[in-house]
C-alpha cells in the first residue's frame, strides 16, 4: 500500500466512524514538482515544491460537500472530517449525486521515470545551459520543468487504486531584435528532454524570422506545426469532447456524424506507454484508451459521473472536479491511416531540418502547399461561440509565407478568427504530419500530442497593425 | 512555535548556509464555491491549504522552495533547500541583482469586512443560488448559472532585513449568468458582468448586488440577443461600458506596464510589452482624459492590501497621466535593475508560488461625462458592455474584445439590440481615440488573472467607468 493509498483509506475509515450512512471518497495526490526558468539567457526563476493534498467528497442525507486540505497530521484529518459532516448536514440538496465509482481494476500503470524522481535543480540547470548554448548567442527564454505525482484513491464502496506519473518539459524561445522562434516538448521521460536540440531548434526558427513583411488578412492555405495544432487540440477538448457541454448543447459536437475529414481520428489515452497522467481519475473510475473520432466520425464525448448520469451513459473516467465536467486530458491527433497503432512516432533529432521548419514532416507538407502559410504557434486563443467552436487568437513564434512548395519569406503576425471544427472538416485536411509532438500542458497533469496539419483554409482577420 | 516563528527559523536557515537575502511567508488560507444550475446545486466545495514559502538570493540567482504546513525543522530545511536551489540558478548566470533598500517594517493589517463570508449559512448561500437560478430557468433561460467564491488567507512575512508582517485579507464575490441555445449559436447574459463582481469585502457585497432582482432581464437580454442583427463591419464610433472596459484597461494597460515584461522576464510565456523605459516619462499612451492609477489601497477593491508580498506597504503611484505614461508596476529586484525607486506590486499565489510582479487595482480616474451624455453627444456609433471573449499579442498591442451584447446609436439614441458585438484595435491607437469619458465609476474585481510558471492566479482591481473611441473595427467574424 502506498502512503498515500493509507491516507485516503484511513480519511474513508474516519468518515465511516463519524457518518456511518454517507457515501464517501478520498482522493490524495503528492507532487513534487520543480520549474526552472530563464529569461535574457540566465536563470531568474528556480522554484521547487512537494505537496500533499487530500479531497474528501462527502454525500449524505442527499447533500453534497467536497473539502480539501494540504494539512494532513492528525489532527487535520480528524478537523477535516468533522468539517465536511457538518458542512454536509446544512448544504444544499443535491439531486444530481450520481453515486460512487464501483470496486474496478485499472487498465495499465502510467509511466514514472526514475530520472526525473531523483532529478534536481542542477540537472535542470543543465538543460538549460545546453538550451542557451544551443541558440548560438541569441538572446533565449523559457523553463525546463520535472514532476512526480503519487496519487491514490478510496472510497466507502470499496473502491481503491493508487498510480503514479512523471513528466518532464522544456519551452524556450529565442530572438533576434525582430523576431522570436520557439520549441517545445514534453516527456514521461527526462532523457526526451534535450535542451541543446530545442535551443538549436529555435534559434534556426527565429533566424529565419527576421525582418517580417506584413501580409494582407484573408483566407489562405497553412500548415500549422505541432506546437500550434495542440492549441486546436485543447481547444476541441475544453469545449467540445466535455460531456457536459454536449449535454447542454452548448458544443459542436454530434456523436455519429462525419465532422471531421476522414484523414483524422482523435483518441485520448492516458495509459499508453509514456503518456502522461494517472490511470484513474478523480473519482475513482480508471481510465482507459479511447477514441473520440474514428475516421472523421464523431464517436462520443467524455464523461465524469454526474454528467454521465444526466446524460444516460457510464462515465469515461475523465472527472476533473468542479462545475466543468469532464475533459480528455490527453488528446492525440492521429492519422486515420495509422491503423491500430494509432499513435504516429514522435519527433527526435534526426527529424529535425534547419530552415524554419520543426522537422522534415512539416517540411514535407510545406512541400505540397502551391501558396500558403506556415505557422509555428497559436497565442491567446479564445472562443467567441462556443457552438461552432469559432475562437480568435494571434500566431507567435514564427509565420512564413509558403510559395510554390517553399517558404519565401518571413511574414508578420497574424490575428486569425476561424471555427476550430470548421479548419477540419471533411475535405478540409490536406495533410498529416508523419511525426506527432507531446506538448506540455500550460493547466494540469496531461499531454496533448499533435503532428503538423497542412489544411485547405485558415482565415487570418487582422495584421500585426490591426 | 507562532508562524513568524517558522518564517524566520526558514529565513535563519538560508542565510545560514550562504543567502544574501532571504524571506518567508507562513500562509493559510480557506476557501469556499459554490455553483448552482437551473436550480440544483452543482458544485459545493471549501478547501483549506497551510504551508511556507522561502525565497532566497545567493549570488545573483534566486531560489524558492515551498514546503505544506511545515514543522519547525521542516521550515529550516526549505530554508537552506531555497538556498540550494539559488546556488544552482548561478549554472546560468547574468548580471549581478540588487534589491532597492527598503526600511524594515513591523505590522499588522486586515481589508475591511461587515458579514464574515464563511459565517454565513450554507443554506442561505444555496437558497440564494437555487432559487435565482431556477427563476431564470423557468423564464428561458437554458442553462442559468449563479456562482460565488471566497478567499479567507491570513499570511506572516518575514525577511532577513527585519520585517514582520502580518495581513488578514477576505475577498468574495459572485454573479449568475444564463446560456440560450438557439439553432446555429449560444447567446449569453451575465450580471453583474460576466464572472461576477469581487472585491476584498465580505458577504455584503453579494447582497448588495441583489442578484435576484436582475435574473429575468437578463434572460429576456439572452433571448433577444438570439434574433437580433448582427454587430456590423466596418469603423465607428463605439462606447465601450464600465464592465468591459475593466477588462480593457487590465489587459491593453495593466499587463502592458508590469515591469517584468518589459525587461524580457515573461517573453517566453505571458510576453513582452510593447512599451519600451528609455520613454517612460515621455511616451504618449492615450489622450488626455487617460489617467490610470496604481493603487492597492481602494477600500473593498479586489486587488487592494497592506504590504505587497515582498514587505512594500501599499501606496498609490500615476501609471498614465494626462495621456502619457509615467509608471509602472514592479518589485525590488526589477525596480533596481530598471534604475527606478519604488516597488509594491510583488504578489503571490499562496504559500506555495513564488512571489512576482502582479497587478494590484489599476484603474482610470473618473472623466468628466455620463454614459447618457456619451449616447447623446454620438451620432452613429454602436455602444457594447458586458465581455464575452478576449485576446491580445504577446506585446499588449493588438487586441480583440468580444461583448455579450450591444445597441445601435443613431442620432444620440440607443437604438436596437446587436448580437455577437467584437471590436479590434491597437493598444495606443485606441487610447489616443479616446474622446469621452464617464464619472460613473466602479472598482471592478478580476479574479482570474493568470501568469506565471508554475501558473499563479491572481486577483486584481480595475475602477472603470463607460468611455467612447473614435474610428474603432468593430464586427470581425469568423
Amino acid at each position: 500500500m502506498t502512503a498515500e493509498l493509507d491516507l485516503a483509506a484511513r480519511v474513508v475509515e474516519l468518515v465511516r466512524a463519524a457518518a456511518p450512512d454517507g457515501e464517501a471518497e478520498a482522493f490524495v495526490d503528492t507532487t513534487a514538482l520543480a520549474l526552472t526558468r530563464f529569461a535574457n539567457s540566465m536563470i531568474h526563476q528556480n522554484v521547487a515544491d512537494e505537496t500533499t493534498s487530500v479531497r474528501l467528497r462527502l454525500h449524505r442525507d442527499g447533500r453534497t460537500t467536497a473539502l480539501s486540505t494540504t494539512r494532513t497530521g492528525t489532527e487535520a484529518l480528524d478537523d477535516l472530517v468533522a468539517r465536511a459532516v457538518a458542512a454536509t448536514a446544512v448544504a444544499p440538496a443535491d439531486p444530481g449525486w450520481p453515486g460512487l465509482a464501483a470496486p474496478a481494476g485499472l487498465d495499465g500503470d502510467s509511466t514514472v521515470d526514475d530520472a526525473i524522481v531523483a532529478a534536481t535543480p542542477a540537472d535542470r540547470a543543465e538543460r538549460v545551459r545546453a538550451f542557451v548554448d544551443g541558440a548560438g548567442g541569441l538572446t533565449t527564454a523559457g523553463y525546463c520543468q520535472t514532476r512526480h505525482t503519487r496519487a491514490a484513491f478510496a472510497n466507502s464502496a470499496g473502491q481503491a487504486v493508487a498510480g503514479a506519473t512523471t513528466d518532464a518539459s522544456m519551452d524556450g524561445i529565442a530572438r533576434t531584435g525582430t523576431s522570436d522562434g520557439s520549441a517545445r516538448l514534453a516527456s514521461a521521460y527526462l532523457a526526451g528532454i534535450d535542451g541543446a536540440v530545442l535551443g538549436a531548434r529555435a534559434a534556426a526558427k527565429a533566424r529565419a524570422g527576421t525582418d517580417p513583411v506584413e501580409l494582407p488578412p484573408g483566407r489562405y492555405e497553412v500548415v500549422l506545426e505541432p506546437t500550434a495544432v495542440g492549441d486546436v487540440l485543447e481547444a476541441l477538448a475544453v469545449m467540445g469532447f466535455g460531456g457536459k457541454a454536449l449535454y447542454e448543447k452548448r458544443s459542436f459536437l454530434s456523436p455519429g456524424t462525419d465532422q471531421f475529414d476522414q484523414s483524422v481520428s482523435l483518441v485520448d489515452d492516458p495509459v499508453g506507454t509514456g503518456a502522461i497522467g494517472l490511470p484513474f481519475d478523480l473519482e475513482g473510475t480508471p481510465r482507459h484508451a479511447m477514441e473520440l473520432v474514428t475516421a472523421g466520425r464523431t464517436v462520443t464525448a467524455v464523461y465524469d459521473r454526474r454528467t454521465a448520469a444526466l446524460a444516460g451513459t457510464r462515465s469515461t473516467g475523465h472527472a476533473i472536479g468542479g462545475p466543468f465536467g469532464a475533459i480528455p486530458v490527453n488528446l492525440a491527433l492521429v492519422r486515420s491511416a495509422d491503423g491500430d497503432s494509432k499513435r504516429p512516432a514522435e519527433s527526435d533529432g534526426s527529424a529535425e531540418t534547419d530552415g524554419p521548419a520543426a522537422d522534415a514532416s512539416v517540411a514535407a507538407l510545406v512541400a505540397k502547399v502551391g501558396r500558403g502559410v506556415l505557422v509555428t504557434d497559436h497565442w491567446y486563443t479564445r472562443v467567441l461561440d462556443t457552438r461552432t467552436l469559432v475562437m480568435t487568437g494571434l500566431t507567435r513564434n514564427g509565420v512564413w509565407m509558403i510559395e510554390d512548395g517553399e517558404v519565401t519569406r518571413p511574414l508578420r503576425n497574424f490575428r486569425f478568427t476561424q471555427s476550430y471544427p470548421r479548419a477540419l472538416a471533411p475535405g478540409a485536411v490536406l495533410g498529416i504530419g508523419t511525426h506527432a509532438v507531446t506538448l506540455p500542458s500550460k493547466w494540469s497533469l496531461s499531454g496533448f500530442r499533435a503532428p503538423a496539419l497542412h489544411l485547405a483554409s485558415w482565415n487570418f482577420t487582422g495584421g500585426a497593425s490591426g | 512555535m507562532s508562524e513568524f516563528d517558522t518564517a524566520a527559523a526558514a529565513v535563519e536557515a538560508a542565510i545560514a548556509v550562504g543567502a544574501r537575502y532571504a524571506d518567508a511567508r507562513v500562509m493559510h488560507r480557506r476557501t469556499e464555491s459554490m455553483n448552482a444550475r437551473n436550480g440544483e446545486i452543482e458544485d459545493l466545495g471549501q478547501a483549506e491549504d497551510a504551508g511556507l514559502g522561502v525565497r532566497a538570493l545567493v549570488g545573483s540567482g534566486w531560489g524558492f522552495y515551498a514546503v505544506p504546513d511545515p514543522s519547525p525543522a521542516a521550515a529550516r530545511e526549505a530554508g537552506a533547500e531555497a538556498a540550494a536551489i539559488a546556488a544552482a540558478s548561478a549554472l546560468v548566470a547574468g548580471a549581478p541583482v540588487d534589491l532597492l533598500s527598503a526600511t524594515p517594517v513591523t505590522d499588522s493589517w486586515s481589508s475591511e469586512c461587515v458579514v464574515d463570508p464563511l459565517s454565513v449559512p450554507l443554506s442561505e448561500k444555496g437558497d440564494l443560488l437555487v432559487n435565482v437560478t431556477a427563476a431564470m430557468h423557468r423564464a428561458g433561460g437554458d442553462q442559468s448559472e449563479g456562482r460565488y467564491q471566497v478567499w479567507d488567507t491570513r499570511k506572516w512575512f518575514v525577511s532577513s532585513e527585519g520585517h514582520r508582517i502580518d495581513q488578514h485579507i477576505r475577498e468574495c464575490g459572485g454573479g449568475i449568468s444564463t446560456t440560450v441555445i438557439g439553432e446555429d449559436e449560444t447567446q449569453r447574459r451575465s450580471y453583474p458582468s460576466y464572472r461576477g463582481q469581487f472585491g476584498t469585502r465580505g458577504w455584503e457585497l453579494i447582497r448588495e448586488l441583489d442578484l435576484a432582482a436582475h435574473g429575468e432581464r437578463i434572460v429576456d437580454e439572452a433571448r433577444a440577443l438570439l434574433t437580433a442583427p448582427a454587430c456590423p463591419a466596418g469603423a465607428t464610433t463605439v462606447i465601450i461600458g464600465g464592465e468591459q472596459m475593466a477588462l480593457q484597461i487590465h489587459e491593453s494597460v495593466g499587463h502592458a506596464i508590469e515591469l517584468d515584461r518589459i525587461l524580457g522576464w515573461e517573453a517566453a510565456f505571458a510576453g513582452t510589452s510593447w512599451l519600451d523605459l528609455a520613454q517612460l516619462g515621455s511616451m504618449r499612451y492615450g489622450s488626455p482624459l487617460m489617467n490610470i492609477v496604481i493603487d492597492p489601497r481602494i477600500p473593498g477593491a479586489l486587488g487592494s492590501f497592506g504590504y505587497d508580498d515582498e514587505g512594500t506597504a501599499a501606496g498609490p503611484r500615476d501609471a498614465v497621466r494626462d495621456g502619457v505614461w509615467v509608471g509602472v508596476l514592479a518589485g525590488r529586484d526589477s525596480a533596481s535593475v530598471a534604475g527606478l525607486d519604488y516597488a509594491g506590486s510583488v504578489r503571490s499565489d499562496g504559500w506555495s508560488r513564488l512571489p512576482m510582479v502582479r497587478m494590484t487595482n489599476v484603474g482610470l480616474e473618473p472623466g468628466p461625462h455620463t454614459l447618457d451624455e456619451m449616447i447623446a453627444a454620438t451620432d452613429d456609433g454602436i455602444l457594447m458592455d458586458f465581455n464575452r471573449s478576449w485576446s491580445i499579442d504577446d506585446k499588449r498591442l493588438n487586441f480583440q474584445f468580444g461583448c455579450e451584447i450591444g445597441w445601435q446609436i443613431r442620432n444620440g439614441r440607443r437604438g436596437r439590440m446587436l448580437r455577437n458585438p467584437t471590436y479590434t484595435g491597437i493598444g495606443p491607437t485606441f487610447w489616443q481615440s479616446m474622446d469621452m469619458l464617464s464619472s460613473e465609476t466602479i472598482a471592478w474585481g478580476t479574479p482570474n488573472c493568470g501568469k506565471g510558471q508554475p501558473g499563479q492566479t491572481g486577483h486584481t482591481g480595475h475602477p472603470a467607468a463607460p468611455a467612447r473611441f473614435a474610428d474603432v473595427r468593430v464586427g470581425v467574424h469568423g
